[in-house]
């Protein structure tokens, strides 16, 4: 008497008027949906057609990243500001640190600013997908968006920390050369490195949500591990290479040597792109693979 | 013509329990550890279900076919797919035009953002530009009846007001597929009314919708067609009357709310069930007067407390209709929050003049919440009601209705 014996008369009983397949359906549908399909296309056509989306989900962060605090959209600059006060005190006055012959308020702040933008883009993208969970179990719409509008979203912030690097530049009387041009270059090779780490980080959350917790440690050793506090300068030419593999390293190297007007190094900058690159690729097809299990992992 | 949605043998399986999807890395490494012993333990395959098994179907351009069966019966992972939120395990599904799901109203609604903001954000997730969305607001808007919220963040608005904006968002979509599930549902009988109105209009303009919904009445009042889903498969398809009333026919076969059958037996090391009594003016018996209350005795052992473990009762008539069932966890009391170990009894008691004559069973069991069952007894019980005199009530028995109440009827004169 129970359920699932009752019920098995049902089951193949009736004839299912609608299963003659024409075969002709599946020639060159619009969308075509197999089980059997395990390529992983770039798409990005799709990408294209959605690319408004990313503009409102972008917009959306934006929003939303600073509604019910009281001090708002001035997060953006107490957050570097008070480490560029904490790091003067501690690194530059008690610990003397060598800042190229920069003053070290200007160094630090110069290399806090794309650092600032760096972690916070990872640390948000690396959630997004997990905090929408909601979303990507109930509309399909291309996932990569969601890390995408979540570094997107830091851009607007990376813009306003930086205009304070204006008044600090009259103050300390450092001139603007040239180089300043370079300044949005090194912007997007910081925004594409923090997407290609954020989209990667987002995908392994959704499976493994120790990610959650190893973000916060994983961004304070990056800050160790890049010249924030410190010049590249000050690493012995050997282990330079060491320093450089790490993309940051020319992000706030170039950023910093754009405003400053410092000399560029070249190779450092030129390996941080091509693992930039990498590091990308790898994320967008890490991503693309999972990307379909999501809503049932999520 | 092409069909423009064409399902060819789909379907798809999910591993429940388990610990197959690891959300943690420590369970990954451990699987890694056990992985050759649980592959091949999983051919056992006791925790993979398939909530679709190799349906085929398709839909014409234009048509509305309403997508009916029971909760769990497969409806809502046959709109992911073609939703494209989740991928099949086999099969395949062409699709010959713009989808657009609404899955569940008000997805992508942000509760800071107002309704405006929300208009734009919700129309943008359900794959509208910009420049349609703008075309469109004044319309979404006086659809939804919102026009002085507009600046007024949603989660100040009342629930029925969200529903209103979400459903004007997605009904403005214009996709050539529209695909709704249980949308109709929730609003007040107004706006009920508005949507299905605006539905005809969409499917009037030649798009084709898929609909699911536990509302018969509004699958029968705008689909010509309907597809009834048991269990992962199709077991009718037709004119949308034809396959309700197939469905009402033998819903009560499709409906179980707990299936014990596939379980463990009685016996669990954690409780033992001793025996099941049924005792009617203090003797044991199991032909049971309609008109008198009756107690059902349950003695059993805990040998182990599990914690937020209760005990169920199913008690079914002999068509295998449930009539009710009962838990020790509905009133919350003492001795049920806190499990002991022991030996305890338990009675349950059953109004008289309530249960209809004829032949009951009942099965008993033990279970944690939404996570296992830990002992099961189908059918352990059986016994008959039987109506001890021949007078005017006597006759509720014959009427239709699963039980049959004697209910006081107060009549006073208005004067």
């Amino acid at each position: 008497m129970n359920a699932t014996d009752s019920h098995t008369n049902l089951t193949k009983t009736e004839s299912q008027i609608h299963t003659t397949s024409s075969a002709d359906a599946f020639e060159n549908p619009k969308i075509l949906i197999d089980a059997r399909d395990s390529s992983i296309g770039l798409h990005l056509s799709e990408l294209w057609n959605y690319r408004e989306l990313l503009v409102f989900l972008t917009w959306r962060d934006i929003k939303l990243r600073y509604k019910q605090t009281a001090l708002g959209a001035a997060w953006v600059i107490i957050q570097p500001l008070f480490a560029m006060l904490l790091f003067t005190l501690f690194f530059g006055k008690l610990a003397r640190m060598p800042s190229d012959g920069v003053p070290y308020p200007l160094f630090a702040y110069a290399g806090l600013v794309p650092w600032t933008f760096f972690a916070n883009a990872i640390t948000n993208s690396g959630h997004s997908l997990v905090g929408n969970s909601t979303l990507i179990s109930k509309v399909y719409f291309p996932r990569i968006y969601i890390p995408a509008g979540a570094v997107g979203a830091g851009l607007l912030d990376f813009a306003i920390a930086s205009i304070l690097l204006v008044p600090m530049l009259i103050y300390y009387q450092i001139p603007v050369t040239w180089q300043f041009l370079f300044l949005p270059l090194f912007a997007l090779l910081g925004t594409i490195l923090a997407l290609g780490v954020g989209m990667w980080l987002a995908a392994l959350n959704v499976k493994y949500r120790d990610v959650r917790y190893a973000i916060p440690f994983l961004v304070q050793l990056w800050l160790f591990a890049s010249p924030v506090i410190y010049p590249a300068s000050i690493v012995p030419a050997k282990w330079k290479w060491l320093l450089a593999v790490n993309p940051m390293t020319g992000v706030i190297e170039g950023f910093r040597s754009s405003i400053l007007g410092t000399p560029f190094d070249t190779s450092t900058i030129g390996l941080s792109v091509v693992m930039t690159l990498l590091i990308l690729i790898f994320s967008f097809f890490a991503f693309r693979r999972v990307e379909d299990s999501f809503a049932d992992v999520v | 013509m092409k069909p423009i949605i064409a399902v060819e043998g789909l379907s798809k399986r999910y591993r429940i329990g388990g610990r197959q999807v690891h959300n943690s890395l420590r369970d990954a490494v451990a699987g890694l550890v056990r992985a050759p012993f649980k592959r091949f333990r999983s051919n056992g395959s006791s925790n993979i279900i398939w909530a679709l098994n190799d349906l085929n179907f398709e839909v014409a351009r234009g048509e509305v076919v309403g997508i009916i069966g029971r909760n769990g019966a497969g409806k809502s992972t046959l709109l992911k797919i073609l939703s494209q939120i989740t991928r099949p395990t086999k099969g395949r599904v062409a699709l010959n035009g713009r989808v657009g799901s609404l899955l569940e109203v008000g997805t992508g609604f942000h509760s800071e953002l107002t309704g405006r903001e929300n208009v734009f954000l919700n129309g943008a997730i359900l794959g509208m530009s910009r420049a349609e969305i703008q075309r469109k607001f004044d319309e979404i808007v006086a659809f939804a009846e919102t026009e002085k919220f507009l600046d007024t963040p949603v989660k100040h608005y009342s629930s029925g007001m969200t529903v209103r904006l979400a459903f004007a968002v997605a009904a403005h979509l214009e996709p050539e597929i529209l695909i709704i599930d249980e949308v109709l549902t929730i609003g007040d009988v107004e706006f009920q009314k508005k949507c299905l109105g605006k539905m005809n209009e969409v499917t009037k303009a030649g798009r084709t919708v898929l609909f699911v919904s536990h509302d018969l009445n509004s699958v029968n009042a705008i689909c010509e067609r309907a597809l009834l889903l048991h269990e992962g498969s199709i077991v009718k398809s037709g004119v949308t009357a034809d396959v309700t009333r197939y469905y009402l026919d033998h819903s009560n076969n499709m409906y179980s709310p707990i299936t014990w059958s596939a379980l463990p037996d009685a016996d669990a090391k954690e409780v033992k069930l001793n025996n099941i009594r049924l005792l009617q003016n203090e003797t044991s018996t199991s032909a049971i007067n309609c008109r008198e209350p009756f107690t059902i005795h349950i003695d059993y052992q805990i040998n182990e407390v599990v914690r937020g473990s209760r005990f169920f009762l199913i008690v079914r008539n002999d068509k295998g209709e449930v009539i009710f069932t009962t838990s020790d966890y509905d009133e919350l009391t003492p001795a049920a929050m806190k499990r002991q170990v022991g030996r305890f009894l338990s009675r349950v008691e059953v109004p008289g003049g309530l249960l209809k004559t004829g032949g009951y069973y009942g099965s008993l069991g033990v279970d944690i919440r939404d996570d296992r069952v830990i002992f099961a007894a189908d059918d352990a019980f059986h016994f008959d009601v039987f109506e001890p005199e021949d007078d005017i009530q006597a006759t509720r028995h014959r009427r239709p209705g699963a039980i049959s109440p004697l209910l006081g009827w107060e009549i006073t004169e208005i004067k």
